[in-house]
């Protein structure tokens, strides 16, 4: 009879019981989201403040047709190119006996410090040729491959090599092994990493700038700075918006299988591919990727440096720049992560496919222009609190964290969905209360993804340029800003030290995260952008 | 009053009927065993327990108090069940002290009672040692004494000993009884393990199809199972077929009474019977009530396996167990069979009962 009653219940009759969840949780979650989704609200009261037709008007201009062919084939071009550069790059560190693999390892994640707009003045102040369409797709590969190697190296450590082993004793040859199966493994790692490679592509500035290469993120810059133009600006900035919702829509339809591990987890025991005599061609290549990458930039810094001559360099300005820089960044690198970390909580712990959708969505910021964020800050900081905090530090530092917020939501959900749930049940059971849970045991465990998402997060501020050049206190400079203004008047002698001190407080994070996901076990990372479909 | 009372328990995922309608009662002080097949829900059954999941529909009651049901939710926290996971799932972070302590209130976690409980599980020396400096068998006996810290009404052991190997397994399983029982707490252990469940346990609840069939002592559910299945799976069986006269079963090796008639819904003279016979039933004797031929003869020491062909019109084997394996039968010898004590029966579902 209860048995009746009970079966009736749970085919749909009353409403579903759930366990509930941690109000903090979601107040917390909620006020992240709520930030994040500022700039978004802002382009919308923008575009609803200039009106339907003006917006439309704007956007339908001959303009629009052009930069929309310059931003998608670039998007396009570099998106495939950091895709191969970057599965192969992971596929002979992660499985090969290439020679010094935990070396390589870290060498092809610094490039990712790397500022695009050193990277650009470094080829095209060296190189002629480098500017245009090809220069930007020369400089953009190299500056955001890592992208694509972090989750996809991930992927392959923690990928079942047995299939291989099978397919191979079925008959497969190497390369049809590679085909079949190790991509199709990787698959949603390629996806995910080639997304964020596109939304910071949508997003980049300083490079195109230099190397005279028009997207609409240039464009907007443009018009806001030459004509203060804010209606077009968030005209065409909606464009992007447009992109990259196609795009993640592309890549969530794309990436809808899932690839599955049979078995407990064992670790699997591996047999690295031998190279043979591949081996001294594969060495070649990362030297000249890391070369490309990391030489290029270095190098010409360091010959501009020594060609302005030794009185070019002013020491105090440099070290209070980099005093200023390491600050906002390191603000900056701990609010976005403390912001990612109830949201990732949240979105692991009680997966739904709307808190899912909704951690999807905040990948947006990405492709998000700087200018568009600190723009938002401005207007929300003019209007409603009475310019409350503007050109203060403390906005630039929310500036950053909701740029990057993505990067440091992908650290932190990568470790916390690596802390096993049983812990904080089983922790919870012995009657300790949630906030005693996530200090005595999420926290400690998850740590080191903590620190990796500061790390992300700090270098990534470290190498900002737009949203810096709006938000910055008056009468303070960062590196990036001193950079970008002995550059825009052709002082590279003096540019140079900016460039190089840059190169060096980015690196360090560069390297530590490198060892990081080095260490990294399983397939954490291995999806950085949350699925709808899973 | 009884320590855990679930009634109607209900559980799908997606669409995926785990528990369909699932009745279990435990007393205070008990140990049951739950018994069932992988993926049978042993373990959604236990994380409701605890708390950590919630049911679709039905209750589950802690000492009369509801905990889960449609209106009312308990969290884990708050109702003192001492949880001890499938891998031990120490805290990698923390020392085994620290680990053992980590229920206890601050002041608590250095005093005695972690030592205590220490030495209790027998690692008292062990105290400083950090998960991985452990092995499997010790790992598990931390998580017992970090469960049974906090003082627990109830215990629920996730296959504690299936992660453990053959030898370690018998020790580690006998230590885990005399801890608990010494400290009289309830527990409740989840296995697919059948000899664990009947050694350990005061009653074995069997899982299946999202229900309990069977919720005995090991004894019982050895003497009277209540079904066939089940009483192939607790041991080794004869079946043979027979006609209901009163409360007595009339076969073809002789007429026996029936131990037990609620096993048989509207029993009726005339009505045709499963019989089952176990193979230790069997005594031959020179007075039995039956002949039957000798197949073969198999010898174990202890104990020795008989079988038989009794009427030879109807081909019926039969596995006779003999305790006295000095002096067998020969091959092909002819031998007098009885049978030993009452029998467990049911409706015959395989024919039609009409046709008698």
């Amino acid at each position: 009879m209860t048995t009746t009653e009970s079966r009736v219940e749970a085919l749909g009759w009353a409403p579903r019981r759930r366990r509930p969840r941690p109000r903090a949780l979601v107040l917390f979650s909620a006020i992240v989201i709520a930030a994040l989704s500022l700039p978004l609200v802002f382009l919308l009261l923008e575009a609803s403040d200039a009106g339907a037709a003006t917006v439309w008007h704007l956007i339908w201009r001959s303009l629009t047709a052009t930069l929309l062919w310059n931003t998608v084939r670039l998007t396009v071009v570099v998106t495939i190119l950091c895709a191969i550069i970057g599965t192969l790059s992971a596929y002979c560190v992660e499985r090969t006996d290439l020679p010094g693999r935990h070396v390589w390892a870290v060498l092809v994640v610094i490039p990712f410090a790397m500022p695009d707009f050193v990277v650009s003045f470094g080829w095209s102040s060296l190189f002629s040729w480098i500017s245009g369409f090809r220069g930007a797709v020369v400089v953009m590969t190299w500056a955001v491959y890592p992208l694509v190697y972090l989750p996809v190296a991930a992927s392959f450590r923690g990928a079942d090599t047995g299939q291989e082993e099978i397919a191979r004793s079925l008959g497969a040859s190497r390369l049809g092994v590679f085909f079949r199966i190790t991509l199709a493994q990787a698959r949603r790692s390629i996806l995910g990493g080639c997304l964020l490679v596109s939304l910071v592509i949508l997003a980049e500035y300083g490079a195109f700038e230099i190397l005279g290469y028009r997207t609409f993120t240039t464009e907007i810059f443009s018009e806001f700075s030459v004509g203060f133009d804010t209606s077009s600006a968030c005209a065409l900035s909606l464009v992007i918006v447009i992109i990259s919702i196609a795009v993640m829509i592309g890549e969530g339809a794309m990436g809808g299988a899932r690839t599955s591990r049979s078995g407990r987890g064992v670790a699997p025991v591996r047999t690295p591919v031998t190279l043979g005599r591949w081996r001294i061609p594969i060495l070649g290549l990362f030297s000249a990727l890391v070369l490309a990458a990391l030489g290029v930039p270095i190098g010409s810094a360091v010959y501009w440096m020594f060609q302005g001559g030794a009185d070019a360099i002013s020491g105090v300005s440099l070290g209070s720049a980099a005093f200023y820089t390491a600050l906002y960044s390191a603000g900056a690198a701990l609010l976005a992560t403390l912001m990612a970390l109830p949201v990732a909580l949240l979105v692991v712990r009680y997966p739904t496919k709307w808190t899912r959708a909704l951690t999807r969505s905040t990948f947006l910021l990405l492709a998000m222009p700087g200018l568009v964020i600190a723009l938002a800050l401005s207007y929300f900081s003019e209007q409603h609190a009475d310019s409350f905090g503007y050109q203060t530090a403390a906005m630039l530092i929310l500036a950053y964290a909701l740029m990057f917020f993505p990067l440091a939501l992908v650290g932190v959900r990568a470790s916390v969905s690596q802390a096993p749930i049983t812990l904080e049940e089983v922790a919870g059971s012995l009657g300790v209360s949630r906030r005693q849970v996530l200090r005595r045991v999420t926290l400690p465990l998850i740590s080191p993804g903590l620190a990796a998402a500061f790390c992300l997060v700090f270098l990534s501020c470290v190498t900002e340029l737009t949203a810096t050049l709006i938000l910055i206190p008056t009468g303070v400079q960062t590196l990036a800003t001193q950079f970008w203004a002995y550059q825009q008047n052709l002082s590279y002698g003096q540019a140079a030290p900016f460039a190089l001190v840059i190169i060096l407080i980015a690196a360090v994070p560069a390297y530590l995260l490198g060892r990081f996901f080095d260490r990294l076990p399983h397939r954490a990372l291995a999806a950085p952008v949350p699925n709808v479909v899973a | 009053m009884s320590e855990l009372d679930i009634s109607g328990l209900v559980k799908s995922f997606r669409t995926q009927e785990v528990l369909c309608g699932l009745d279990l009662v435990v007393e205070e002080g008990s140990f049951v065993s739950i018994l069932g097949p992988s993926g049978s829900g042993k373990t959604t059954l236990l994380r409701i327990i605890a708390g950590f999941e919630r049911a679709d529909a039905g209750s589950v009651r802690l000492h009369g108090e509801i905990v889960d049901d449609a209106t009312h939710f308990v969290d884990s926290r708050k109702r003192r069940i001492g949880y001890v996971p499938q891998d031990g799932n120490l805290f990698p972070h923390l020392s085994v002290k620290m680990n053992v302590g980590f229920g206890l209130r601050k002041a608590e976690r250095n005093g005695t009672r972690v030592n205590e409980l220490l030495e209790m599980v027998g690692l008292a020396n062990l105290a400083e040692r950090y998960p991985h400096q452990l092995s499997g068998g010790q790992q598990q006996r931390v998580a017992l004494a970090r469960g049974l810290a906090i003082n627990p009404d109830l215990v629920l052991l996730d296959e504690p000993f299936s992660s453990l190997d053959a030898g370690l397994r018998a020790s580690v399983r006998h230590d885990v009884r005399h801890i608990l029982k010494d400290a009289g707490t309830t527990a409740i252990l989840v296995t697919h393990d059948l000899d664990e469940a009947l050694s350990l346990a005061d009653k074995v609840a069997v899982l299946r199809d999202g229900r309990v069939s069977q919720c005995d002592a090991p004894a019982t559910l050895y003497a009277r199972p209540a079904t066939p299945a089940l009483a192939r799976e607790f041991g080794n069986v004869n079946f043979v077929t027979g006609v209901a006269r009163g409360l007595e079963v009339d076969t073809d090796i002789g007429r026996f009474a029936l131990e037990d008639v609620s096993s048989i819904p509207g029993l009726r003279d005339g009505a045709r019977l499963l019989v089952l016979i176990r193979p230790e039933q069997i005594v031959l004797s020179s007075n039995g009530s039956a002949r039957a031929r000798v197949l073969d003869t198999e010898f174990y020491g202890h104990d020795a396996v008989v079988k038989l062909r009794a009427n030879a019109q109807r081909e019926l084997t039969l596995h006779a167990r003999t305790s006295h394996a000095i002096d067998l039968p020969e091959r092909d010898s002819d031998v007098a069979i009885s049978v030993r004590g009452g029998v467990v029966a049911w409706n015959d579902e395989s024919s039609d009962t009409d046709q008698v």
